[in-house]
């Protein structure tokens, strides 16, 4: 093998690597997604299933997370845009030697860690309340201490430093004498803001939009503080881990890979027929469809696998009409209680043969008092444990109240009341 | 069309903290005029533009357009239209819309706007390229959409600065003409900056000549060449071969310079200074290139200039001759191409003659930097 074959194999594994650990943890969250099993899992895959779809759709805090989410997204890209823009326009106005000054105090939030900013404006807020005198109940009370309000005025503090940044890199390529030969050309201030300066804007504005609603939708430690009685996605979904987790938590983990790919397509596409326009506008690079395929995936392997994935989405989404996997589940409980009891079985084997040696030798040697088993987990999992047909398995499970617990029962909620 | 407005610039001082940028200049524009500033680079012509349209007030003095005092008066209000050095048409905007833009801040219908548009854009030779946005024009055209923008506002004043500089040579030469056209037929008043003298004297009615923020000569064209009133006009404007001397006899508006090269040599003395210069002063003499000729060998008078030949350069037109001069300088000589081979041989010692009227003397001072 020639050094330049090596170094292409050597590449190519280098490439496949970096992108399994790029997108390898997605594609194993979007396949959970799709299994029965009660926990999040691959390996032990048990059917194929859309049920978690139904649990994520009918959980009632994760459909609240997401709304507030939301509204508190749009909150945020208003206000952080808006202040984004007003404070990069500044920088540009303001007098040189105060430039480096003002880019520092601007910036700053966003080296300040998001636990600060959440306390600070809980506090801040509700000392400005008490500053103002506002009573209890009062509308403004009520504002100062309204978690939506709180947590886009906390994220903002931090995003909207993000924005100025997008909005900084477009100004620089703002040529002012445009705004200068819109003021000569009888334009007011503010007519030469929205006429000349705010159309060269717009791809910053938007790019800064989505920007600042993605890094409102994901953030938790500043909104955790501030959301208080309210939550959203990122609060719920922090409880859910604390409290439990199943795979609907995959499923909508799965929506929301659907929907950027989707996004992404749709923004390959815009921008390619943009371009195919502008070029067929001044009259070179004469565009031909070639073959079947649109013109903008012949030559990028990406937007085949896009096209792809978007293809196998839809036909999901077709079959999840029809599909149904009882069958399958019930297969899967009969397996598992064939399963069950073969081990049971056996289980009864061994303790007859050693009951039978023992019988045979010297009953003096003591045998263990527990009834030995091949689980790990003494199958307390096992789906047949409670429905009672298996009484030998509830030898191992531990006796309630025996006060032989890991803490010593200490927590026991009459602990303090019996004595 | 309206018809021209005078502007006139009353001991204008613009400074900009420690830098004085212009000072003291006085202009008085007539209407309808086309009225150039030319100046190097950082000579304060453009400041005296953004002075005019509105763009910063002068520290002293006042700009008066049509008889009015515009202080307090911002770029929006004057009635005038400044077409940038890099055009600023708006990008994002069809060519129609760019042109017709102060009528859309004024208020104007889409209708009305697209009209106006329209006839402007027949008046610049690009009917039907309406849509179009500027990106997708040439440079030449951009130039003329920004023309047509600029008067489609029906300023009193149109004020340029340096439009042509970013055109290629021939594109620049056709443009002079036709803006010079556009002037003639629209009738306003156009201030003009340019550091290329070319542009400034095949255009204007009046020139200004600036330097380091001081004007130093206000003329025609033909006054500016051929009786430039100080030694940085006279060697800033059209090429010219300097003399360093001293005055040793004055007759009227001749004089009589003894230089520190080429002995005593007779020239008038400029306009501007006839009866200023005293016997004894430190003076400079200056003859163009093509005031000189070659002059017979025994010919030894004031007017004769005898010196070694350096090189010759051939120009098409012309052949260039440059002989050892004075202060490093060299001597050019410029001799129309009738066929001949050459002109001289090199370190040849030629005799040039020059006609005194073709000669300008006056009071030593700074001189244009290469």
């Amino acid at each position: 093998m020639s050094s330049a074959n090596l170094i292409r194999v050597a590449l190519g594994a280098y490439l496949l690597i970096f992108f399994s650990y790029l997108l390898g943890p997605l594609v194993v969250m979007s396949l959970t997604a799709f299994n029965s099993a009660s926990f999040p899992a691959v390996s032990p895959w048990a059917c194929f299933s859309y049920e978690w779809f139904e649990v994520l759709f009918n959980d009632k805090h994760i459909r609240d997370g997401i709304y507030y989410s939301v509204v508190i997204g749009i909150g945020t890209v208003i206000l952080s845009v808006s202040m984004g823009l007003a404070a990069s326009i500044v920088l540009t106005q303001v007098w040189p030697k105060l430039r480096s000054t003002y880019y520092t105090m601007i910036i700053a939030p966003i080296l300040i860690p998001g636990v600060v900013l959440g306390i600070s404006t809980l506090v801040f807020w509700d000392r400005v309340g008490a500053f103002l005198g506002v009573s209890d109940g009062s509308l403004l009370h009520g504002l100062f201490h309204n978690g939506i309000f709180l947590t886009i005025l906390g994220q903002s503090t931090f995003i909207a430093s993000y924005t100025m940044l997008v909005f900084v890199a477009r100004l620089q390529r703002f040529d002012t004498d445009l705004t200068e030969a819109a003021l000569d050309l009888g334009a007011t201030h503010t007519q030469a803001f929205r006429k000349v300066l705010l159309p060269f804007m717009r791809p910053a504005i938007a790019s800064a939009s989505v920007l600042a609603f993605l890094a409102s939708f994901e953030n938790y430690n500043t909104t955790t503080f501030t959301i208080l009685e309210y939550k959203t996605l990122t609060t719920v979904l922090a409880q859910k881990v604390r409290l439990g987790i199943n795979p609907s938590i995959s499923s909508l983990a799965f929506i929301i890979i659907v929907l950027t790919i989707f996004a992404a397509l749709a923004f390959e596409a815009a921008n390619r027929n943009k371009d195919r326009k502008l070029a067929a506008a001044q009259g070179r690079g004469v565009t031909q469809k070639s073959g079947i395929l649109p013109s903008f995936l012949t030559g990028n392997p990406a937007a085949v696998v896009l096209v792809l994935l978007a293809f196998m989405v839809i036909v999901m989404v077709g079959t999840a009409q029809r599909y149904s996997p009882e069958a399958c589940k019930i297969a899967v409980r009969e397996a598992k209680q064939i399963e069950i009891q073969k081990r049971i079985d056996a289980l009864k084997e061994t303790r007859r043969q050693k009951e039978d040696a023992k019988a045979a030798q010297q009953p003096s040697n003591a045998a263990p008092a527990t009834p030995n088993n091949s689980s790990a987990f003494g199958n307390v999992f096992a789906p047949g444990n409670l429905s009672g047909d298996a009484p030998e398995q509830k030898v191992d499970e531990p006796e309630p109240q025996s006060g032989t617990g890991a803490f010593g029962n200490v927590f026991a909620p009459d602990n303090l009341s019996s004595d | 069309m309206s018809s021209g407005v005078a502007v006139d610039l009353e001991n204008i001082t613009i400074r900009f903290g420690d830098f004085t940028a212009v000072k003291d200049a006085n202009v008085n524009i007539n209407g309808g005029d086309f009225f150039s500033f030319l100046g190097p680079s950082g000579c304060g012509k453009t400041t005296i533009l953004r002075a005019v349209s509105g763009f910063l007030d002068p520290s002293e003095g006042r700009v008066l357009i049509g008889g009015k005092d515009m202080a307090g008066i911002g770029p929006n209000k004057r009635p005038t239209a400044l077409i940038f050095q890099n055009l600023a048409l708006f990008p994002l905007m069809k060519v129609w819309e760019n042109i017709a833009f102060s009528m859309e801040v004024a208020g104007a219908s889409a209708g009305e706007r697209r009209k106006r548009a329209d006839e402007l854009l027949d008046m610049i030779a690009l009917g039907g390229q309406g849509d179009k946005l500027p990106s997708e024009l040439s440079g030449g055209q951009k130039q003329r959409v920004a023309i047509a923008r600029a008067l489609c506002a029906n300023p009193d004043v149109l004020l340029l600065d340096e439009p042509l500089s970013a055109l290629d040579l021939k594109l620049r030469q056709h443009m002079r003409t036709e803006l010079r056209e556009i002037q003639k037929r629209v009738g306003i008043t156009f201030i003009y900056i340019t550091h290329d003298q070319g542009e400034a004297l095949t255009m204007s009615d009046n020139v200004a000549v600036m330097k380091a923020g001081v004007i130093e000569q206000i003329d025609t064209g033909h006054h500016i060449y051929d009786d430039p009133s100080t030694p940085f006009v006279a060697s800033f404007v059209g090429e010219n071969n300097v003399f360093r001397g001293k005055v040793k006899s004055i007759n009227g508006a001749n004089a009589v310079i003894s230089t520190n090269r080429s002995g005593d040599l007779l020239s008038r003395i400029t306009p501007a200074q006839v009866g200023k210069m005293q016997v004894g002063d430190d003076a400079m003499m200056f003859i163009r290139p093509e005031a000189l000729e070659l002059a017979p060998t025994d010919a030894a008078s004031e007017t004769t200039i005898t010196a070694n030949v350096m090189n010759e350069e051939f120009e098409g037109n012309s052949f260039s001759v440059f002989l050892e001069g004075d202060g490093g300088k060299m001597i050019k000589m410029s001799v129309p191409n009738l066929g001949q081979d050459h002109i001289s041989a090199r370190g040849e010692n030629l005799s040039l003659r020059y006609d005194a009227s073709n000669a300008v003397a006056m009071p030593a001072g700074e001189l244009a930097s290469e």
